[in-house]
Order: C-alpha cells, then structure tokens, then sequence
C-alpha cells in the first residue's frame, strides 16, 4: 500500500511515486528560409533507467503544426492530445483554423490552474500560419502581442500581416511562460545543442544544411547529456505542411563522427617528429 | 536576474527594462519587450515569475481597455496603478498570488507625469525614481546622486546610460540591451534601444 507523506504546500495530498518521473531531452526548433525545423532525441528516461528508447517526442497537431515535447512524458502525451482536441472543437465551431500564436495562448491558459503543481510540460510549437488576412484582422484586434503597441485598424492590418502568417515557433511551458522566437532548445541537453545551433545557425540556410545543422545538434547533445539518445526525429514544417523524416540512429552518426575524427589524428600522427 | 528602471521628469517618464527571457541558466530570447501598454499614455513594466507576469500584466490590461469601452473615457494612471494594486493585495492571500514586480509609468492630462512603484506584496509608492531587480542595489545610489526633479530628456537619457554602465560593469550577469519608452502629453514614444559592448 503506498504511504502518503504530508505535503508542505497548501496542495492536494501528494502520493508517493513508484519511479522518478522523466524528465531528460533534448529537443529543438528553429526558423530559416526554407520553413521551420523540429528535431528531438527518443529516449525517455526515469532516473538511471531509459524506459522507452522509441519514443515519439514529436507530434503533429494538425497539418501545419507539430509540437515538440519535453517533461514529464505522461503529462505531454495527455496535453497534446487535449490541444488536438481543442484546436479540431475551435476549427469545427469557428470553421477556420486558430493561428499558431492563438494555439499558444489557448495552452498557456489551460495549463494555467496547474501552476504549482507536479505537472511538467514545456512545449515548443512549430508551424505555419496560413495567409487568411480577413480572419487574421479580426482576431488580432483582440491580442496582445510582441509587435509594437499600434491602434489604427490599417496600420494594425499591415503589422499583422507580416506577425500572423509565414513560419512560427512558440514556446509554451507549464510554469506559465509563452514565448515567441526564433530559435528555441528545450530539455536537460538543450545547453550542449544551443552551443552548436548559436554558432551556425544562419536564416539563409538550405534545407539540407538545416536538417544536417539539427541532426548534428541532438547529436552533440545525446552524446553529451546522459538522459537523451538513442534516435533522432526531424520534421520539416512549411506552407504545404509538415513532413517527417525518417527516424536516424545516433549511434551511426557517432561512427560517422569518429570516423572523420580518426582521418584527422591519422594525420597528426604522420606529422609528428620522431 | 531582471531589471526596470524608471525615471520622471517635469513633464515626462523615462522607463527602461532589459530584454532578456531566461530560464534557469539560458536564455530564451533576447529581445523581449516586459513593457504592456494600458492605454495611449500609460505603460506597466512587469517582472517577476515566468507565467504570473504576462498573466497579470495582460488581466490589468484588458480591464483598463473595457473601462474605456464601458465609459468613454481611460483610467489616469494614478487610478490604474491603484487597481493594479488591489488586484495585486486580493490575490496575495489567496493559494495562487502573483509573484510579480511593477513599475507603472503614465502621463495624466491634469496631474502630469506619474511613476508608481508596486511589487509583489502588494505595495504601492509614487516616485520620482524607481528600479526593480538585482540591478536595483547598484543603479539607486546613482540615481539617488544625480536625479534632479527638472531633469531635460537629454539628461534623464544619460543618467540611465549611467545607471547600465553600471550594471555592464558590475552586475555579474549579462544584460546588454535595454527597451527605452517616454511617455509624454503626446503619449508612448520608442526610443533607441541601449546596447552595451562587452566588458
């Protein structure tokens, strides 16, 4: 029977957990020329433990849209699932789809009652805003946003015009921030993948170069951080949606690396005197 | 880890905040705006906990828009900063207070510039100066030195040029660019961003 030890907090009682929960990952997104990235490791770890190595910590919320997960990996799957809902009941009612940055909000805000509780859930969304200017107006009118503060509706429909619709990423974590970007890393291995993703990181890249940029990141920081590894997901989200490629193993990527990495102290050895 | 500062002159408020959003040891992004506008000539800066801030600062902000809706007219800013307080003082003691640090800056067509002080407990000060965050223990003993109450824009400028070098010299952590605003009778203006050079 499990014991139930009393809580210092003014919470509901708290119960004793069979195993810690999950927290390692790496994930990340970032926006270039060619659309947005989203790439993430598959290792779901408890403590010491990898759990699950195949874990899918990307997920598609519609078909411009996918979320890249990081927590507490029950708590992810249930919020994706009920933003799934949310965003299929809104398009359903409203009959156009909800912007990326209204998708955000609407988490922010059902996550909201759950600050200072155990649930740990830090969402990056990654999508693209279709171009629907009539809609988009509207709905800005209503929000506040990173823009700079303007009152005229026609200057408001210039501004938001360019805000509202091209690639998008947001985060969104359970403590209760949202935050609109560029660039964003999440997880226990999200330092070591900043590290490489600052440094080469260009909004001009190609496609390939951006893919091979991600992949190299989650490399990077699986090899790094104990709590991520095992595969790499990538998605590629643009105007005509997201696609997926094809899950890689890490470990060849390691040999691929030490491979070049042993050309090279092959030839430091020959020039080294006797 | 976060920095406001505000500064009123005779018929103006200066007000700076810095643009980083961090969390633990990263940071997210780079330039973040903690500056809400309320209304044309009122601005809220809000630091504090991730969520609670823009929870909070947006919550005000929408009622300070449906006063206006309601009545016709917007809410002084001396009006807004006591709302802002309340609300502030009814959630304390609840089980989810906000754990946020304010500083509100308007320009009110009777009573002139204004600079309101509140922070997580509730409290409420008008003053000519004010600054909110670690980098308030370094940058108040400048302020306290050179603040005049008629201060020229140019001047309240360079003394917040002074209070960041300050803070680039001596705060240990990185903060190098700041939002300046100046509100004024002709409402909000943006001014240029101060950056500061590494040490």
């Amino acid at each position: 029977m499990t014991q139930i030890p009393s809580s210092q907090a003014s919470q509901s009682v708290s119960v004793r957990r069979p195993f810690p929960l999950s927290h390692g990952t790496t994930t990340l997104g970032f926006i270039f020329q060619g659309g947005v990235i989203a790439a993430a490791d598959t290792r779901a770890s408890a403590g010491g433990l990898v759990a699950c190595p195949a874990v899918h910590k990307i997920t598609p919320i519609h078909s411009h849209l996918v979320v890249t997960s990081s927590g507490s990996g029950a708590d992810c799957m249930l919020w994706e699932r009920i933003l799934i809902r949310e965003i299929r009941l809104y398009q359903l009612r409203h009959k156009r789809r909800l912007s990326i940055r209204g998708t955000a909000k609407l988490l922010s805000f059902m996550l909201h009652p759950f600050k200072g509780t155990d649930v740990c859930v830090a969402l990056t969304l990654c999508g693209w805003d279709k171009d629907d200017s009539v809609e988009n107006l509207e709905e800005t009118l209503g929000t506040t946003d990173d823009c700079s503060p303007s009152v005229s509706k026609d200057v408001l429909s210039k501004t938001n015009l360019q805000c509202c619709s091209g690639p998008k990423l947001i985060y969104v974590c359970s403590d209760g921030a949202r935050l609109q970007g560029d660039i964003f890393s999440v997880g226990s291995g999200s330092p070591y993948a900043y590290g490489v993703l600052d440094g080469s990181l260009r909004w001009s890249l190609s496609k390939e170069e951006a893919i091979s940029l991600a992949r190299e990141a989650v490399f990077r920081a699986t090899h790094r951080d104990a709590y991520s590894g095992n595969n790499v997901d990538l998605f590629h989200v643009t105007a005509e949606g997201w696609k997926q490629r094809q899950r890689e193993d890490l470990k060849e990527e390691y040999y691929r690396d030490m491979e070049k990495k042993g050309k090279k102290i092959d030839l430091k050895m020959q020039k080294l005197p006797k | 880890m976060e920095y406001l500062i505000g500064i009123q002159g005779p018929d103006y408020v200066l007000v700076a905040a810095d643009n980083v959003a961090a969390s633990s040891i990263i940071q997210m992004k780079h330039d973040y705006d903690k500056m809400f506008k309320l209304s044309e000539k009122i601005l809220l800066l809000c630091v504090g906990e991730a969520g609670d801030t823009v929870q909070f600062a947006e919550y005000i902000q929408k009622n300070v828009q449906l006063y206006k809706m309601r009545n016709g007219y917007e809410l002084s800013p001396a009006a807004a900063a006591n709302f802002t307080r309340k609300n502030l003082a009814d959630y304390l003691r609840s089980r989810t207070p906000y754990h946020v640090n304010l500083l509100l800056a308007g320009y009110d067509d009777a009573d002139g510039p204004g600079l309101f002080y509140m922070d997580y407990l509730s409290s409420l000060a008008k003053a000519p100066f004010a600054a909110h965050g670690y980098g308030a223990f370094l940058t108040l003993s400048i302020l306290d030195r050179y603040y005049k109450p008629d201060l020229t824009r140019e001047e309240a400028v360079d003394l917040l040029r002074k209070c960041v070098e300050e803070l680039n010299k001596r705060f240990i952590l990185n903060l190098h660019s700041f939002n300046v605003r100046l509100i004024d009778k002709d409402g909000i203006h943006d001014m240029e961003k101060l950056t500061v050079g590494a040490k």
